[in-house]
């Protein structure tokens, strides 16, 4: 897969400058009970850049994905991050190397308001220890401003919010403690077209700032239009890791259903 | 995306003057209840409920119980349960005795009625109820065995420990330093009282202006100066109406004479003496009120809460929710430890069967008072409130002169309705 890579727009990515890539995750393997659901995979991303990662239901996606999020432990393999070994072994490892992930069930409190959600695990105190609510919720205003101009539900917990207005919130938490590798499992799932655009937006923007996004979803077009690069996976292996620049639709797609590599590719 | 980062916050449709004051409905629900309790069980008494005597009383019959109720919320809110606070009680009340009457006196020969018996003695009753809480919670959160089994065992085990401790024997009689923290026998005394009350009035209303300060501060909407003011009013009210009621209840004039011969002081003639603030009043009221700045300003707090309300998001937010499984329960155990301390002291002895039934009542306190059993959800105040709602019923039922069994059939019936009173409640609220 190297051979093909450089010939890409010249974007913002670090991808082809020679430089290490941000996140390598080396033939990553996790089992359970007997069953292998990632089975020596190994997938890398650079900075700027987003690798959509694709996959039927059961395709070992998102399971890979915990693995860099501090979810789950690895059987084997190794993850590095700016070439150098880390270890994940709960999520708070991942937050120390500013991984940060936006979860398919965006892993919420539901009996908390928007603010608390946003710094849980990471509040900010006043010298005598306590939590700073007051300073807390002005940050939170400030970052759901970019985000969410509409969203006003400061004061309510997030049960009284709608989908778009809870993807905001979990939104914030990834993007506002400055993630450098961000990972988003199919953060459009339950949004309406409004609220995917949005999304989208904040994609392109946080590319711009240089963060490294991986992208798992269901829907090819998504991937075709947000993604630089595409790793395919089924049955917990590897399919292959594809420039989007070098495949239409039906390529990523017979991938997915298929499990193999378009035909250019296939040596 | 290009939206500055200022924006207005809109104006809402005027909210009317009662919604003004943001008060909390289920607790005014709940003081209207325990309002209308002590009404109806003083015109059914002809007057003799709703007297300083009943009150005082009412009130330290209360605190053992509502001190554990307060632990249990937390308990309640990460979705376990603690069913052995009551033979945890025991135990360390079991402990505390040997040691103020055994150990410390014979073995360690420090004599009868020495000034450190009752401090050693608590310090080693707290210490127990910590470690024995710690090591329920490990295996809650630890080994993963449902606190429900690991509890029920504890009721068990904790239950008969104590027997086993005092061979089922009563010891008595306790350390007369430690008779204090019992109610009628440690009070503070009229002016001690009214300094007190003062000093809490003070410090409420300091609350409530600082955290509106640290709102305008922001930017934020506050109530107008007018709810805030009536808040307080009401506070005020609620805390010196308390410490008038117990300085009324003036010390039985036999029993003031001998504290005077014990003295070696003659009484002067028709002295009056009121009791004043119970000291084991005193320390629910601390535990209350730390309990509330832990629940609503620390990160532990935080994370209880979280933890109940989606404990999977918990963790996946870097909450270390096993470690503070292990915390939630080392503090249920502490304040078993602390009730064990006032319930002891209250009965002037350690009996084999101290705080038989507590766990029920714990539980059904921290519930009446409107903690969730699925998590997420509950308040310190809810669940003293609820301790007292249920100990008025009680009372009340046993001065009406209502037949024992028909005063449990009562409790009982109260604890479900109360809880169906609530789910109603929450779901015309919207499901919060």
């Amino acid at each position: 897969m190297q051979d093909q890579g450089t010939q890409k727009t010249p974007s913002k990515s670090g991808r082809g400058s020679g430089a290490a890539p941000l996140v390598e995750m080396r033939d990553i393997s996790i089992s359970f009970g007997g069953i292998k659901a990632v089975d020596h995979v190994s997938v890398d991303l650079y900075p700027g850049e987003v690798v959509g990662l694709l996959g039927h239901n059961g395709a070992g996606k998102s399971t890979l994905i915990k693995v860099l999020s501090g979810a789950y432990q690895m059987d084997h393999g190794e993850i590095l991050i700016d070439g150098k070994p880390v270890e994940i072994g709960n999520p708070r490892d991942a937050r120390a190397n500013n991984i940060e992930t936006i979860y398919q069930t965006l892993a919420l409190a539901d009996n908390l308001d928007a603010t608390s959600n946003l710094f849980l695990g990471r509040e900010m105190t006043t010298p005598l220890g306590l939590v700073n609510d007051a300073a807390m919720e002005a940050e939170c205003r400030k970052i759901m401003a970019q985000l969410n101009p509409n969203f006003q539900k400061f004061n309510d917990p997030v049960s009284a919010l709608s989908g778009g207005q809870r993807q905001s919130v979990a939104i914030a938490r990834a993007v506002y403690f400055n993630a450098r590798i961000l990972i988003m499992d199919e953060p459009t799932a339950a949004l309406g077209p409004h609220e995917t655009k949005m999304v989208a937006d904040l994609i392109h923007q946080l590319k711009a700032q240089g963060i490294g996004i991986f992208l798992i979803d269901h829907d090819v077009h998504a991937v075709m239009e947000l993604c630089d690069r595409a790793s395919v996976m089924k049955n917990g292996k590897l399919v292959g890791t594809v420039d989007i620049a070098d495949v239409t639709d039906d390529d990523l797609l017979s991938m997915i259903i298929l499990g193999k590599q378009p035909e250019q590719k296939a040596e | 995306m290009t939206e500055t980062s200022s924006q207005p916050i809109p104006e809402k449709a005027k909210p009317s003057l009662f919604q003004q004051l943001e008060l909390d409905m289920r607790l005014l629900g709940m003081i209207g209840a325990f309002v209308i309790l002590c009404i109806g069980f003083n015109i059914f008494t002809d007057g003799r409920f709703l007297t300083p005597r009943n009150l005082f009383n009412l009130s330290i019959q209360t605190v053992s119980v509502a001190i554990m109720a307060c632990g249990m919320v937390f308990i309640i809110v990460t979705r376990h349960i603690d069913l052995s606070v009551g033979a945890l009680l025991a135990t360390t009340s079991a402990v505390m005795a040997m040691t103020q009457t055994e150990l410390l006196p014979q073995v360690l020969g420090m004599g009868l009625n020495n000034p450190a018996t009752w401090a050693i003695t608590i310090v080693v009753g707290l210490f127990v109820g910590t470690l024995i809480g710690a090591f329920h919670g490990w295996m809650v959160g630890y080994l993963t065995i449902p606190a429900f089994i690991v509890t029920l065992g504890g009721f068990l085990v904790w239950r008969n420990v104590a027997w086993y401790l005092t061979s089922g024997q009563t010891i008595g009689p306790l350390d007369s330093t430690f008779l204090m923290f019992g109610g009628t026998n440690g009070t503070l005394g009229t002016t001690t009282s009214w300094l007190f009350g003062l000093f809490a009035t003070a410090i409420a209303i300091w609350a409530l202006w600082s955290s509106r300060r640290a709102k305008a501060a922001h930017g934020f909407p506050v109530k107008p100066v007018w709810a805030e003011a009536t808040l307080a009013g009401i506070i005020a009210i609620a805390i010196l109406g308390y410490v008038y009621i117990v300085n009324s209840y003036a010390i039985p004039t036999r029993r003031l004479q001998r504290m005077f011969e014990a003295r070696g002081e003659t009484m002067p003639e028709g002295l009056v003496v009121g009791y004043g603030i119970p000291i084991s009043v005193l320390i629910l009221i601390i535990v209350a009120v730390t309990l509330t700045i832990v629940a609503r300003k620390t990160r532990f707090g935080r994370y209880i809460f979280a933890t109940g309300g989606n404990p999977d998001a918990a963790e996946l937010s870097g909450i270390n929710t096993r470690l503070l499984t292990v915390k939630i329960f080392a503090l249920m155990g502490f304040l078993c430890a602390v009730s064990a301390v006032v319930a002891s002291a209250r009965l002037a002895n350690h009996s084999n069967d101290i705080g038989t039934l507590d766990e029920l009542r714990v539980i059904a306190a921290a519930v009446i008072g409107g903690t969730a059993l699925s998590g997420g959800i509950g308040t310190i105040y809810g669940a003293i409130l609820g301790a007292l709602i249920m100990q008025a019923l009680q009372s009340g039922m046993a001065m009406v002169g209502v037949d024992a069994p028909f005063q449990n059939i009562v409790v009982g019936s109260v604890l479900v309705l109360a809880v169906y009173i609530d789910i109603v409640y929450r779901k015309r609220l919207g499901a919060k």
